[in-house]
């Protein structure tokens, strides 16, 4: 088994190599359709800007990164088949090779530059937020100002206030009468949003830090308290998307769930205005328990919202 | 009296010889780099079956979706101390340990140069551990390994489990602190003639970053954890935001000591992989500069890069445009040293020894985790995958691929050293195996977890996609895992007895330590050998081949070599 000398060895390393490489690229190509899959893949598909975005960049590093595990794999598994101990085999006493080393340093340079190239390009659609589109909520009045938050360039937006607490989000929505937003409507848990409609979000926590995310609509950000937070999405298909708080803030954190309901413009308007009869009523209801309340303990201070 | 004399009178300076300690208390009393070498590993190598344990809770409890088999409260208790265990009690202090037992050898010294300082910083270490793990019988703390605020404020956390945390970090830290400036002055006083630093072996070089980055990365710890302190009982507000403290801060300062930390935690394993590659391929290292300037520039760098923890707070984009680069620019290095131990390799005489067989796992597996840092770096995708799954997948190949599988590459190279004995090749090449298959079975389709929206830290998910499926893959991964180290255990305590017997220089290595008789003797080296290249023992053997010409035994100090 010595080595054949009528081919001069490094040519036939070279050879190899280059088979290596190349078959290392054939199998990437043909895991990509795999890829998709979703074994490989973040979630998206709600047609958001944002996590369309984020979900291509990722695939254009996953395919980078294929190639270079594979190749480096490769080279790595036959250089382990090919240089193992048996006769014959003499080790090559060599120190390194100086233009070899500076050729892999500004290869690996370059990948990354390209790569950081790439991000750049899509930083722009991933961080701030589109108008909205033609068949979204007519937003009039609807948006109020919060300093520091994002706004599509015609600063039109539904902004939607994200509070975080233990273990449960609140979501205050525009559209109360009060101009200090006192009696603006609100869910816990479940956010209904108009198609179409540029969705801005201003995270804050009440509490422990939080992280806001569902996977579909793009990417997590933290609830910290006294730093808001903003972030935005744009949904295109009705549906409900889920998700939960992605940060540790105590022991339910795993049950600190949030769902996305995106509804067509009407149905929005016909929703927020039931939300605001129902927290009416609630609200009326309460006042009545606390007056009876109030009777029944002789504590009339109780009946004194 | 005053006669004037020309030559000086000749003195006899007396000293007294320490006789070497033995029996059961020297142990507590020892002074001896190698004793307290021994305490480290094996003190941490408890730790790390205690942490072992809690990670097959963590996974018994994830093997079924909506899974009741501990509480909530458990969970976050086990995972808490799952983290803090294998990172404060025992990946770093196992590289101390490794440290301690071999830099002294390895740089021809005949101890550490504060051999009092060094025990103690053993001690301090046990008893960090000890208080930790004492918080078991009372209530263990559970607001995971970066002890997060305000959640670790007495409002959410009021249990003394936090405080046991905090004073873990603040023994564990000053018994880093004081062994890393011993380490740094040692290794920069007290090299054996003629060892410059081009002639440094690399294990040093990635021992002396190591020590400047806790030297630089301790002290903020320490200072972060003290005002946690004072804010849980003395009325400071460093970080209560309801009274104008900052939860930023925190996470400011705790990265930019976790981030250092990681750094800590793999380049001695580097190190140890730029040992013993050369050694098994027959071969000197390939590029031995650049892998030294590699180590120091990904320490610098990465004293740059903690806001990549930190990619979803509300932080300036310009911020995280900045830690991006700056993470970028580490995966250069690191590539490089990829590149170089491939080179290594490359036309070898490759010998499949159970340490290169680790280190080749290391090489295989550590690339999985490099790339995959290449996608958090880039702060847009990391957005999706931080805090799930993925990250978690990411981190261990970084850790178990990283430091784990380097850790027993060391063991299983420099055990012969440290008892005289030869681990079995058998059982250590079924632990390899069973360690490697498991790792990638485990931690793999963990990315895939992370990918289908699974955060982290959760102690229970609904059963929705293949998200049980996919945990339950995972935790089979992690008994095989735990097989493959249980059998590395076995094959210790059973070769300790009845392995074969050493001689100095079985693998017939490059670096002093292989010139002392193993185990070595209390006072290393009679003789200093003067150092003439990066590979000492190679000129050695070289020397002892020319003077005996080829006669029947041409190994030093009449070594013999077992097959094992």
């Amino acid at each position: 088994m010595g080595r054949p000398t009528t081919t001069h060895p490094g040519r036939k390393v070279g050879r190899r190599l280059t088979l290596v490489c190349g078959l290392a690229l054939v199998i990437a190509m043909a895991i990509a359709p795999a890829a998709m899959a979703g074994i490989l893949l973040p979630e998206s598909g709600a047609g958001s800007p944002n996590a369309d975005q984020i979900s291509s960049l990722y695939k254009i590093t996953l395919y980078v990164a294929l190639v270079i595990f594979i190749g480096v794999e490769g080279v790595l598994i036959y250089a382990l088949y090919r240089f193992r101990a048996r006769k014959g085999n003499v080790a090559a006493q060599i120190h390194g090779n100086t233009r070899l080393e500076i050729g892999w340093t500004l290869g690996a340079a370059l990948i990354l530059i390209v790569l950081g190239a790439v991000t750049f390009t899509k930083l722009d659609s991933i961080r701030n937020p589109p108008n909205s589109g033609p068949g979204g909520l007519a937003l009039t009045g609807v948006d109020y100002a919060n300093a520091g938050g994002l706004r599509p360039p015609d600063g039109k937006s539904l902004n939607i206030l994200v509070n975080g607490q233990q273990f449960v989000w609140r979501f205050t929505y525009p559209g109360g009468k009060q101009a200090n937003g006192l009696d603006d409507p609100y869910t816990y848990e479940k956010m209904v949003v108009p198609i179409n409609t540029t969705v801005t979000l201003d995270i804050v926590s009440q509490d422990v830090v939080h992280s806001w995310w569902i996977p579909q609509l793009g990417g997590k950000f933290q609830a910290v308290p006294g730093y808001p937070n903003h972030t935005w999405f744009k949904i295109s298909k009705p549906g409900i998307y889920r998700g939960q708080c992605a940060f540790i803030c105590g022991r339910l954190h795993a049950r600190m769930v949030a769902e996305v309901q995106a509804v067509t413009p009407a149905q929005f308007t016909t929703w927020l205005d039931g939300q605001k009869k129902a927290i009416a009523a609630a609200n009326t209801a309460a006042a009545a328990a606390r007056v009876s309340l109030g009777k029944k303990t002789g504590a009339a201070s109780v009946a004194n919202p | 009296m005053a006669v004037a004399t020309a030559t000086p009178i000749p003195q006899i300076a007396a000293h007294s010889t320490r006789r070497e300690e033995s029996g059961w208390t020297s142990w507590f009393t020892t002074v001896d780099h190698k004793k307290i070498g021994i305490l480290y590993m094996v003190t941490t190598f408890v730790f790390f079956i205690l942490g072992g344990v809690e990670a097959l809770l963590i996974r018994l409890q994830l093997g079924l979706a909506n899974n009741t088999l501990v509480t909530p409260e458990t969970y976050n208790q086990l995972f808490t101390m799952h983290g803090t265990t294998m990172i404060f009690l025992f990946v770093v202090p196992m590289m101390a340990g490794l440290a301690n037992y071999f830099v002294p050898l390895m740089i021809g010294a005949r101890d550490m140069a504060f051999p009092r300082l060094n025990a103690l910083s053993y001690w301090l270490f046990l008893a960090g551990g000890i208080i930790l793990y004492l918080s078991l019988f009372f209530s263990p703390p559970e607001g995971g390994w970066i002890a997060t605020v305000p959640l670790s404020l007495t409002s959410y956390l009021p249990s003394g489990g936090v405080d046991a945390w905090i004073y873990l970090i603040h023994l564990t830290g000053l018994s880093s602190l004081i062994g890393a400036i011993n380490l740094y002055v040692t290794i920069v006083h007290m090299r054996a003639p003629g060892m410059s630093w081009s002639r440094l072996p690399l294990f040093v070089w990635s021992i002396l970053t190591f020590a400047i980055l806790l030297i630089v990365a301790i002290p903020v710890i320490a200072a972060a954890v003290t005002m946690l302190l004072t804010d849980r009982h003395f009325g400071s507000h460093f970080y209560d935001p309801t009274t104008g403290g900052s939860p930023m801060l925190w996470q400011h300062l705790f990265w930019f000591f976790g981030h250092p930390e990681v750094y800590v935690m793999i380049l001695p394993g580097f190190g140890m992989v730029s040992e013993i590659l050369p050694v098994f391929a027959r071969k000197p290292i390939f590029g031995y500069k650049a892998i030294a300037a590699a180590t120091v520039l990904i320490a610098f760098l990465g004293l740059l890069t903690w806001v990549h923890h930190m990619f979803a707070t509300p932080t300036p984009v310009v911020v995280l445009i900045f830690a991006m680069i700056s993470s970028f620019l580490i995966a250069v290095p690191t590539g490089v040293k990829m590149f170089n131990w491939i080179g290594t390799l490359w036309q070898g005489s490759i010998e499949f020894k159970t340490p290169l067989l680790f280190c080749v796992g290391f090489l295989a597996t550590f690339l999985i985790g490099g790339i995959t840092g290449v996608f958090l770096a880039i702060f847009p995708v990391d957005w999706q995958l931080n805090d799930t799954y993925f990250v978690v997948a990411h981190l261990h190949y970084v850790l178990v691929g990283g430091s784990v599988f380097t850790i027993f590459a060391g063991i299983y190279y420099w055990f012969p050293k440290i008892t005289g004995r030869m681990l079995s090749e058998r059982l250590g090449k079924w632990s390899f195996w069973l360690m490697f298959v498991g790792m990638q079975v485990t931690f793999l389709i963990q990315h895939s977890l992370g990918l289908d929206g699974m955060p982290r830290r959760v102690y229970e998910y609904a059963n929705v996609g293949h998200l049980q499926l996919y945990n339950q893959i995972s935790t089979f991964g992690s008994w095989i895992l735990s097989v493959g180290v249980l059998i590395t255990v076995i094959n210790v305590v059973r070769s300790l007895k009845i392995g074969a017997v050493a001689g100095p220089d079985p693998w017939k290595g490059n670096t002093l330590e292989w010139f002392t008789p193993s185990p070595p003797p209390a006072n290393n080296f009679d003789v200093i050998p003067r150092v003439r290249s990066l590979e000492p023992m190679k000129d050695i053997r070289r020397e002892i081949d020319r003077r005996t010409a080829g006669a029947a035994e041409p190994d030093p100090a009449g070594a013999r070599q077992v097959v094992s």
